[in-house]
């Protein structure tokens, strides 16, 4: 009995969302819908029932501000100007400037951390590129503190610098018209 | 012959420096905005601050307006996040649905009416206060899809997510609404259905 109930309700629910695809006119199963409502009863009322409701909510009517609205608007942004476009004020060119900034310390380090690396201890014939990779050591590349530091700092003020800049150019759009 | 401007052509003389001519915008949209606030913030005095900072963010973004979608959709998003900024801020809670003092006060309207003043509303206003009586993200997507005129693909575009996950919400809103005016206006709901 009660998984009778369940179905029903279950292909109801079905049906409401088929007619209500159908009414938005997102039903890619319309031709089988208008026969489903030509044939079955139910599916006749119950579209009666929903199109109802549909037409309803289309007529339901918007809220209304107060008269002065559109006058307190324009008081408003009468303090205002219109910030420029965000693609103005973010440069490119300095964009592609901290970008190239940065790619020039990574390359710059890998290339004095190979530079680091003995490669006499993997000379070996046998290797086609004349070199054995697994017995290279390794251990010199990067292992000066100083460098090291040296680099995490470089990251943290170029980060530091990057939002500093982000920051001054966000405020000098927020300030309204007339203020310096 | 008078015709009415487009809103590209309005924006693009808002852009050129008239900016008394973004009054016919605000005209346009006021009572749309002012609607969808609502749903969201259900005083009517903070929702008309927070439609009027809507309109005001829009136009000092306006340049930021690119025309890949309509300008409504584009300032129901911008009113859409200036109200949940307002929500966020007053930490203000949104009426739902599962709210059962909006359910009591639902029914003390009623109660309060005679039959006769019961008759009397239409049909309409009964959805309306139905609507009033769902949660503010089925409320939204409901008059986003009926009266702000827009597809499903826009709404998505203004709430964020994915089309699908709208056109369920939306199925859902209607079913609510309609357990919603079965459950609270059950008299005046019997000559609908």
């Amino acid at each position: 009995m009660n998984r009778e109930k369940e179905n029903f309700s279950h292909d109801e629910a079905d049906m409401e969302d088929r007619l209500w695809s159908y009414l938005d006119g997102q039903s890619d199963e319309a031709s089988k819908i208008e026969e489903l409502l030509e044939e079955n009863n139910a599916w006749k009322e119950k579209y009666g029932e929903l199109l109802e409701l549909h037409t309803l909510m289309k007529a339901t009517e918007l809220e209304q501000p107060s008269m002065r609205f559109t006058k307190n608007v324009m008081d408003e942004i009468a303090r205002y100007q219109i910030a420029p476009a965000t693609k103005a004020y973010i440069n490119n060119k300095i964009i592609w400037g901290i970008g190239a900034f940065f790619i020039t310390m990574i390359v710059g380090f890998l290339v004095y951390g190979v530079s680091q690396i003995n490669w006499s201890e993997g000379g070996s014939t046998k290797s086609p590129i004349g070199v054995d990779l697994g017995a290279v050591d390794y251990s010199k590349m990067f292992n000066n503190t100083l460098v090291n530091a040296f680099m995490m700092l470089n990251v943290v003020l170029g980060l530091f610098l990057l939002d500093r800049y982000l920051n001054m150019k966000r405020k000098t759009l927020m300030k309204p018209e007339g203020q310096s | 012959m008078h015709t009415e401007r487009g809103d590209t052509e309005l924006i693009e003389l808002v852009l050129a420096g008239h900016s008394s001519v973004y009054a016919q915008l605000v005209e346009r949209y006021q009572n749309f905005v002012f609607t969808l606030v609502l749903r969201y913030v259900k005083n009517r005095e903070d929702a008309e601050e927070v439609a009027q900072d809507a309109f005001v963010k829009a136009y000092r973004s306006l340049a930021d307006f690119k025309g890949t979608s309509k300008f409504s959709t584009w300032l129901y998003t911008v009113a859409t996040t200036t109200s949940l900024s307002f929500l966020r801020k007053k930490k203000m809670d949104v009426q739902s649905l599962d709210n059962e003092e909006v359910f009591a006060t639902a029914d003390n309207l009623d109660g309060g009416l005679s039959a006769n003043q019961v008759e009397q509303k239409s049909k309409v206003q009964l959805v309306n206060e139905a609507i009033a009586l769902l949660s503010a993200d089925d409320a939204q997507v409901i008059s986003l899809f009926y009266k702000g005129e827009q597809s499903l693909e826009e709404i998505a575009r203004i709430l964020g997510k994915e089309t699908n996950a709208v056109k369920v919400q939306l199925h859902r809103a209607r079913t609510r609404l309609k357990e919603k005016m079965q459950r609270h206006f059950s008299a005046e709901v019997r000559d609908i259905y």
